[in-house]
């Protein structure tokens, strides 16, 4: 075997963006919603770095670079949520959270 | 390099479905480490040494500790994992899981119609160099915009993240 091919790359990316998807559907606590939301980011991390190394550009790792951030920025507030949520209703199941009355 | 980008994506693949379908909190954390980790390998295999760098240190240290520490805060023990397994039931995650499958044979199909012929490999490394000297000519408005981004978060976080002793009084909403 010689070079992967780019398709294979991207297939995996896609495999574990499904995979993130349906997590993110079917979980009800808040917790395990989150962590389905950092696989689908690393999943658009990974197609940006197929992309990146597949046509020999760093302009794809700048913008992963961008991806990561994004996931830093949304995990620290997202977990601050999650932990007032904890606090005022004590679950993290989100159904209870879907009403707008505290 | 090809196995062990083949390898790792496997085992990428098999920890992010042991997260979804985990039912203790705490191990599915160490598998989404594990997937983080091993999707950091396939960087590696892939040529992109600094984005690898970059996923463990700041995805699989970083982010991961807040991830950590928030779940033992919370202490979730044994009755949010009884709680979890209540909750998985068939009729629950059967219909997410056949819309999620339709689009990735969807995204599959696509792939594997479409006209993608570039191979991945002897084209040598992407170095730190190359996108430092990106990042710091033509992206440098992204990069500010990114630690913007960054400041708000930290100010969020801290402004959530703090005791609500203000709860009780009329109109305080913390």
């Amino acid at each position: 075997m010689n070079g992967i091919p780019m398709e294979h790359g991207l297939m995996v990316a896609a495999a574990l963006f499904a995979i993130g998807l349906a997590g993110l559907m079917f979980r009800r606590n808040l917790m395990f919603v989150l962590m389905s939301l950092e696989i689908m980011l690393n999943a658009a991390g990974l197609a940006f770095i197929v992309g990146s190394t597949a046509w020999a550009e760093p302009d794809g790792q700048v913008m992963y670079l961008m991806v990561i951030t994004l996931a830093a920025a949304e995990a620290s507030v997202a977990l601050a949520l999650v932990l007032q949520i904890y606090r005022r209703f004590k679950s993290l199941d989100v159904d209870v959270v879907s009403q707008l009355r505290g | 390099m090809e196995l062990a980008f083949y390898a790792s994506a496997l085992v990428a693949l098999l920890a992010s479905l042991g997260v979804v379908t985990g039912t203790n909190p705490v191990h599915a954390l160490l598998y989404l480490i594990v997937s983080l980790i091993s999707v950091a390998l396939t960087f590696f295999a892939l040529g992109a040494p600094f984005a690898g760098a970059l996923q463990v240190i700041v995805y699989a240290g970083a982010i991961m500790v807040l991830f950590v520490f928030v779940v033992m805060m919370l202490n979730l023990g044994r009755d949010a994992s009884a709680q979890e397994r209540a909750w998985l039931k068939p009729r629950t995650w059967a219909g997410p899981s056949v819309m999620a499958a339709v689009l990735l044979l969807v995204l599959l199909a696509a792939l594997v119609r479409g006209d993608v012929t570039q191979v991945i490999g002897g084209g040598g490394t992407i170095e730190a160099k190359e996108v430092g000297g990106l990042l710091f000519g033509p992206w440098l408005l992204v990069v500010e915009l990114a630690a913007m981004l960054l400041l708000a978060a930290l100010v969020t976080a801290s402004h959530l993240g703090r005791e609500a002793e203000t709860d009780r009084a009329p109109g305080g909403e913390s």
